[in-house]
């Protein structure tokens, strides 16, 4: 296996996009020189200002995202684009499509886009979108785009990982009964109606607002805003408001806060798959709690006590790894 | 692990349907990929370096594979990458031992079955990983 040398890094430090390339499937296959890297970067980040964008399959998210590339990258930006796509249930296999909506991009230097499987996440992103926005974070970008699945109600991961998150919807997706749901409607930074050359524009846009002014949330109230991404219309107001609400986190201090929270969360994600591999591997490979699974799955003893066995026993053995 | 495919319609080529068809079967075989649509060789080795590309899927029903093709190969030796490059599409027999020498690993003809394609692409990039 190769390791993390002097020289990768180094590359890596010279900004060689074939080193990144190499050592980002290294992280999106959670390999150990992905970890590695991970480790040996983990303060070189904090830097970019990381934009989620989410909504339903078809809204526009991939375009949207094109666009603004297009119009960050004619001023000098250097951008990072990580967009998901899901993974097939049953086989495993992806489509991920969202480049072909960037092929205009292809010719701007400072812009590297990847593209992820979901791979049975099912939050809306890939398991290691955050490890993969970390990296390019370290490779000094200013800004990264993050484009989740098409989503329906209740994908949030995007909030975790995301400075600014907008949320992209289409005209016509039902009444404001749905815009008062709880769940994706309450996420976003900013809204946008896309596609608002179709009916209902003027509709959605109206029954957001409401939404927005009756929210409880005092110090920043979310934009709402009409574009028309195939047309770049409307995309220039987008990126101010995107500016603007950077510029509102780090006056208020929740840049610095929203950093800390990330990293507790992910403290806890990777203490908890490091858990769950723990389990995993014992109730794979211990005879003794092989014996008492096959009881549970013939129904002569309830999961919840041999759960606490398992644990149990777990602790006994100092849950050496 | 998951194998990464790139695939791209080469150059100005606009029959993508076949190019579409074979993505959707590689994923249906348990890849995943990665679909740039038409692209110049440069962009598209560039695509295949930012996704960690194992195989670049070439197709082509324009002509333009004998140009278009091995140019593919030599820029992406010359960035250091080292992904399979397979060609499809429609390209006469006579043409094959030029491409092969230019470094294209294999040309899938239109009745190609998906099995024989995949086999091949888990084959090459098994012993390349090892």
């Amino acid at each position: 296996m190769v390791s993390l040398s002097d020289e990768l890094i180094e590359k890596f430090d010279q900004k060689d996009e074939v080193v990144l390339g190499k050592l980002l499937k290294e992280v999106e296959n959670q390999t150990e020189l992905g970890f590695e890297l991970l480790k040996h970067k983990a303060f070189q980040k904090g830097k970019a200002h990381i934009v989620g964008i989410t909504g339903p399959p078809g809204s526009g998210k991939s375009t949207l995202v094109g666009k603004i590339c297009k119009s960050l990258a004619q001023k000098g930006l250097k951008i990072g684009v990580v967009c998901i796509d899901p993974t097939s249930p049953f086989t495993k296999g992806a489509l991920l499509g969202d480049r072909v909506r960037m092929q205009e991009l292809a010719k701007y230097p400072n812009i590297f886009i990847k593209s992820l499987a979901t791979r049975g996440n099912l939050g809306g992103l890939a398991g290691s979108t955050a490890d993969v926005v970390q990296v390019l974070d370290a490779f000094d970008k200013d800004i990264i785009l993050l484009e989740t699945v098409g989503v329906g109600q209740a994908e949030f991961d995007v909030l975790d990982i995301s400075d600014t998150v907008v949320l992209v919807n289409v005209p016509g997706l039902g009444d404001s009964l749905q815009t008062l749901k709880a769940g994706i409607m309450e996420i976003a930074d900013l809204y946008v109606i896309n596609q608002s050359d179709r009916p209902g524009a003027d509709e959605s846009v109206k029954d957001l607002r409401m939404m927005v002014n009756e929210s409880k949330k005092e110090d920043w109230k979310p934009p709402i805003l009409k574009t028309i991404a195939t047309q770049q219309e409307g995309v220039e107001e987008l990126i101010d408001q995107i500016h603007r609400h950077k510029s509102f986190l780090r006056n208020s201090g929740q840049w610095a806060k929203i950093r800390q929270n990330r990293h507790m969360k992910r403290l806890r994600g990777v203490t908890n798959s490091y858990i769950t591999e723990i389990v995993e591997n014992t109730m794979r490979n211990d005879p003794l709690i092989q014996k008492r699974i096959e009881e549970v799955k013939r129904g002569e003893i309830d999961p919840f006590t041999v759960s606490n066995e398992i644990i149990r026993h777990l602790f006994q053995k100092q849950l050496t790894l | 692990m998951q194998i990464k495919v790139v695939m791209a319609k080469l150059g100005l080529d606009i029959h993508w349907r076949g190019a579409l068809v074979v993505s959707r079967m590689l994923r249906d075989e348990g890849m995943e990929v990665v679909y740039l649509g038409n692209q110049f060789p440069e962009q598209i080795v560039d695509a295949a370096i930012q996704e960690g590309a194992d195989v670049i899927g070439l197709s082509t029903l324009g002509g333009n594979h004998l140009t278009l093709g091995p140019k593919v190969v030599e820029i992406m030796k010359a960035k250091g990458m080292d992904s399979l490059v397979i060609m499809g599409g429609v390209i006469p027999e006579d043409d094959f031992p030029l491409l092969k020498e230019a470094g294209i690993a294999e040309i899938f003809g239109p009745e190609t079955r998906i099995e024989e394609m995949a086999n091949f692409i888990r084959a090459r990039v098994k012993t390349e990983i090892a």
